[in-house]
């Protein structure tokens, strides 16, 4: 029996891919609502897009299934399913012009030659290609070829989009563009999208949902803000940003030991005694103003400072650090402020509420 | 309960339409290979454990073989012919190489062009240009000091002339694909410019030179043309399966010596295969070409080199196309085309050339078409693993196979009275068959590395499209990939042009061939002739190659805009 949530489009239910001996993809279920745009993140190797080519049908599932807008597809073929894909290597048809590449899949419908060229010109329009379409693909830059690409993708309108690493061949400024772009173009178009990226930044300005991978399971899925913020297991938190993690022990309520440092934080029922790992951000992480009342209140010293543009990356240690280091976020002003250079001593505090507990070392 | 079950259930992929049209034309093109190889082959190996009678007597002939002296003789005899003949063109096409890939030499263009001649004739042209060197009445006689040139000196020298391009090609890629940094490295650690050659070059390039060994030690070991000619008591194998077969009519001891031949020819493809898989992980992505620099010492004894070999090319098919010119040599000298008369002796005549342009053409456009699709099945088809690879494995056989064992199969099989094929024994058709299949794996590798440079989602976006696969194949994949179509239906003409080996069991007097004539007409004592006719395949193919150069070109540059940035 398959729970069917209102809006929901797409339906993945336990679904497990074998290579051989390698598990791949194991025991996946998910839902995307209608219109969304989720974004499948992990490390390479992490399944994702092994996930993305099951939904299309291009590399079949061993076992599980795929429910898409009510219909059963998990055996079907990739041509008899209802997908626009965009590929990192763009995949253009190098021998044909940017029109004929975008009308190639309108013309297997049967359509009218005038209503596949008005619907080319539309598409072309929107992406910003107009004039372009005469040329063939390797007259493109290749920001302009993934707009072509997208282009052709939607040119039959179907249900699901699928963006297999689309933005990681450009370089960072193109890739920075065309996040907004595709975006833009998503809304407007209000096609169901799933991207596959590695690319936080990518996944956390693009993305309605995150879906966080790790060894072929789904560690998270959640809003771009309660991936960064909430993050449910300590991969997630590594992975998503920077975190320090601090091995801990529970010493009793709302309390924990980190070597010989007693701190306080919530941490609901975790026995006495738990081996626990405490994490918190860097820029979470507080120099300003600390008096030794606060809550948290650690004393260190500056060991190396990395100079990042809008702020410094300040690696502390020493003090009551003793061996381990944890790495801290100054902004330009607070660096002014405290005059923070090598070798500085300085008192810093862990706000409780920045602090997040996962079970285990 | 019910989704239980289901999660526990592989997940079986429906076939598409396409799915399916696809596997049918592979099958369709494998049901081919199995008739075309593995079946003939079958029905030798089967042969070769028979008694005339066609009773099974286990390994009986081949005791009976091994224990023929006369017999074994033969297989150390192409052993060592086959050895010496392969150190001394490796010798030789490895500096020719060297020089064309590795320094400045001036009119590399010139010893690009002479190098290729070989390819363009029949490997008796060769042995009939030698006799009248050599010969008897040789205008050279004198410098093989008393030494007749009528056996294995003869047969070195032959099979030297004709393999040289195979070896030199090969050669080329393995000294072309080198990292330019290894050498600024070796420089800078003042590395002496010997010590930088057995240190680097030979390393990077040893697969190369390894893999040039195997398949010209296996040209040479299957050849029968050269032996054919310049011979003469000398026995090797491939003169050997054709004296049991067409002079004593026996068969079961043709089929022993054909498998006798198979092995080493197995053997030297297995290892081929292997050095090239190693040869292909060698370069790394981000590797440097090597641009020559400039050495005058180097480029001028390089010069001279070359130009010594391509003398020796010169005066190799110079003399054959002398010796078809003239009247009645050595008495009369005077320049004639009489020797073109092919009609006036027995051996095919002009027929002959005809048919061997029919041959080739059919071969050239059915084998191209048929092999790159068969390819582009096996590239880029779906699912069905176990019958893609299969089909791939069976067609990478034909290349270990020599032409004369797959002639002689042809016959055990074919011309069955029960082989409902049986009609095709003695036709054009078994020709081209024969053909396609002999030269199958070098065309459907050119096929399959074309295609493989294709982007692999290409398959994927069609899919999603909806676009059938005959439409991308038919719009995309054929104009993406018409050069190296163009390259498959030259080499199978070429080829089809030239062969002998396959082809002298199966021709009848009606499909005649221009290279049979040529041995034909030199069995007969009309050595003139047979030069003549050696000449019209050697025109034939140049011409051929020539109007490809120059119509390939044009097409392509009219087709191939796109590749222009």
């Amino acid at each position: 029996m398959i729970i069917q949530n209102n809006h929901s489009y797409l339906q993945v239910r336990n679904l497990t891919k074998n290579f051989g001996k390698f598990t791949a993809l194991k025991n996946i279920s998910l839902d995307v609502t209608e219109n969304e745009f989720i974004c499948f993140l992990g490390p390479s190797g992490c399944g994702k897009t092994t996930l993305l080519r099951a939904i299309a049908g291009l590399d079949i599932q061993t076992y599980g299934s795929i429910h898409q807008g009510g219909k059963d597809i998990s055996s079907l073929p990739p041509s008899e399913r209802d997908f626009g894909i965009v590929f990192q290597s763009y995949a253009l048809f190098p021998n044909l012009t940017i029109a004929r590449n975008v009308a190639i899949g309108l013309e297997n419908l049967g359509i009218h030659t005038k209503q596949i060229k008005d619907r080319v010109d539309e598409l072309l329009k929107m992406v910003g290609l107009m004039e372009q379409s005469k040329k063939y693909p390797s007259q493109l830059s290749g920001g302009q070829q993934q707009r072509v690409a997208l282009a052709r993708a939607m040119a039959t309108s179907p249900g699901l989009l699928l963006l297999d690493e689309p933005l990681s061949a450009l370089d960072a400024k193109v890739r920075s563009h065309l996040r907004h772009e595709i975006k833009k173009l998503q809304r407007k178009l209000a096609v169901t999208t799933i991207m596959v990226t590695h690319d936080q930044e990518e996944a956390l300005t693009m993305a309605d949902r995150i879906v966080v991978m790790d060894n072929g399971t789904i560690e998270q899925i959640g809003t771009p803000e309660e991936i960064y913020i909430t993050p449910k297991t300590k991969f997630v938190a590594n992975f998503v940003g920077t975190t320090n993690f601090l091995p801990s022990v529970i010493i009793s309520k709302n309390s924990f030991k980190f070597g010989e440092i007693v701190m306080t934080c919530e941490t609901g029922d975790l026995n006495a005694g738990s081996l626990v790992t405490i994490a918190i951000r860097p820029e979470d992480i507080n120099a300003r103003d600390v008096k030794d009342t606060d809550k948290n209140v650690i004393q260190t010293e500056v060991l190396h400072l990395e100079f990042l543009g809008s702020f410094c990356r300040a690696k502390l240690g020493h003090g009551d650090l003793k061996d381990t280091t944890i790495v801290v976020d100054f902004s330009k002003s607070i660096t002014r402020l405290l005059n923070i250079d090598l070798g500085s001593k300085l008192k810093v505090s862990l706000p409780p509420k920045f602090i997040r507990i996962y079970l285990g070392e | 309960m019910s989704h239980i079950l289901k999660d526990t259930s592989i997940v079986k992929q429906k076939s598409s339409r396409d799915d399916v049209t696809m596997r049918v034309c592979m099958f369709i093109i494998g049901l081919f290979l199995i008739i075309a190889i593995v079946l003939p082959l079958y029905t030798m190996l089967s042969k070769s454990l028979e008694n005339k009678a066609g009773n099974f007597i286990g390994i009986s002939n081949y005791v009976e073989y091994f224990s023929t002296p006369s017999l074994f003789q033969s297989a150390y005899n192409s052993f060592l012919i086959s050895f010496i003949s392969t150190i001394i063109v490796l010798l030789f096409a490895f500096i020719y190489a060297y020089a064309l890939t590795r320094t400045k030499m001036p009119f590399k263009w010139f010893f690009k062009i002479i190098a290729i001649i070989p390819l363009l004739t029949p490997s008796m042209l060769s042995g009939i240009s030698l006799v009248y060197w050599f010969g008897n009445q040789g205008v050279a006689k004198s410098f093989l000091m008393g030494e007749p040139i009528f056996g294995s000196t003869g047969i070195v020298l032959g099979s030297v002339y004709w393999v040289f391009p195979h070896a030199l090609m090969i050669l080329i890629t393995a000294l072309s694909i080198t990292d330019a940094r290894l050498y600024e490295a070796a420089a800078a650690l003042r590395t002496s410019k010997i010590k930088t050659f057995f240190m680097v070059t030979l390393p990077s390039c040893k697969f190369g030179v390894i893999s040039a060994g195997f398949v010209v030690f296996t040209l040479i070991f299957t050849d029968f043309g050269v032996p054919k000619v310049i011979g003469g008591s000398y026995n090797v194998l491939a003169t050997d399966i054709y004296k049991q077969v067409i002079g004593q009519q026996n068969f079961q001891m043709g089929a022993v010596v054909a498998v006798v031949l198979l092995t080493p020819a197995i053997i030297a493809f297995s290892v081929d295969r292997f050095v090239q898989r190693k040869q292909v992980a060698l370069l790394s992505s981000s590797a440097v070409p090597y641009e020559p620099k400039n050495n005058n010492t180097l480029d001028y004894t390089m010069l001279a080199f070359c130009s010594l070999v391509a003398f020796l090319i010169i005066c190799m098919i110079g003399m054959a196309q002398y010796a078809a010119l003239v009247t009645f040599w050595p008495y009369n000298l005077e320049f004639t085309f009489e020797n073109f008369n092919f009609d006036l002796v027995e051996g095919g005549g002009w027929g002959a050339y005809f048919n061997s342009i029919r041959l080739s053409i059919y071969t050239a456009l059915i084998g191209s078409v048929m092999i790159f699709f068969g390819a582009y099945l096996v590239e880029k088809g779906r699912g069905f693993k176990f019958g893609r690879n299969t089909f791939h494995g069976v067609a990478m056989t034909p290349l270990a196979i020599p032409g004369m064992a797959l002639g002689l199969a042809y016959i055990f099989f074919f011309n069955h009275p029960n082989n409902p094929l049986n009609f095709l024994y003695g036709t054009m058709g078994i020709l081209v068959i024969s053909t396609i299949t002999h030269f199958y794996t070098v065309s459907h590798l050119t096929a399959t590395t074309a295609l493989k440079q294709m982007d692999a989602e290409f398959e994927s976006v069609s899919a999603s499209l909806k676009t059938p696969f005959f439409r991308t194949f038919q719009k995309i994949t054929i104009p993406i990939c018409l050069p190296a179509i163009f390259d498959i239906s030259i080499y199978l003409f070429l080829n089809a042009m030239t062969t002998v080996s396959a082809v002298i069991f199966l021709y009848s007097a009606d499909t005649r061939l221009a290279s049979i004539a040529v041995l034909n007409m030199d069995d007969q004592g009309e050595l003139a002739m047979a030069a003549a006719m050696a000449m019209m395949i050697a025109y034939t193919c140049g011409g051929v190659r020539l109007l490809y150069a120059i119509g390939s070109k044009s097409i392509i540059t009219r087709t191939q805009k796109w590749r222009i940035k």
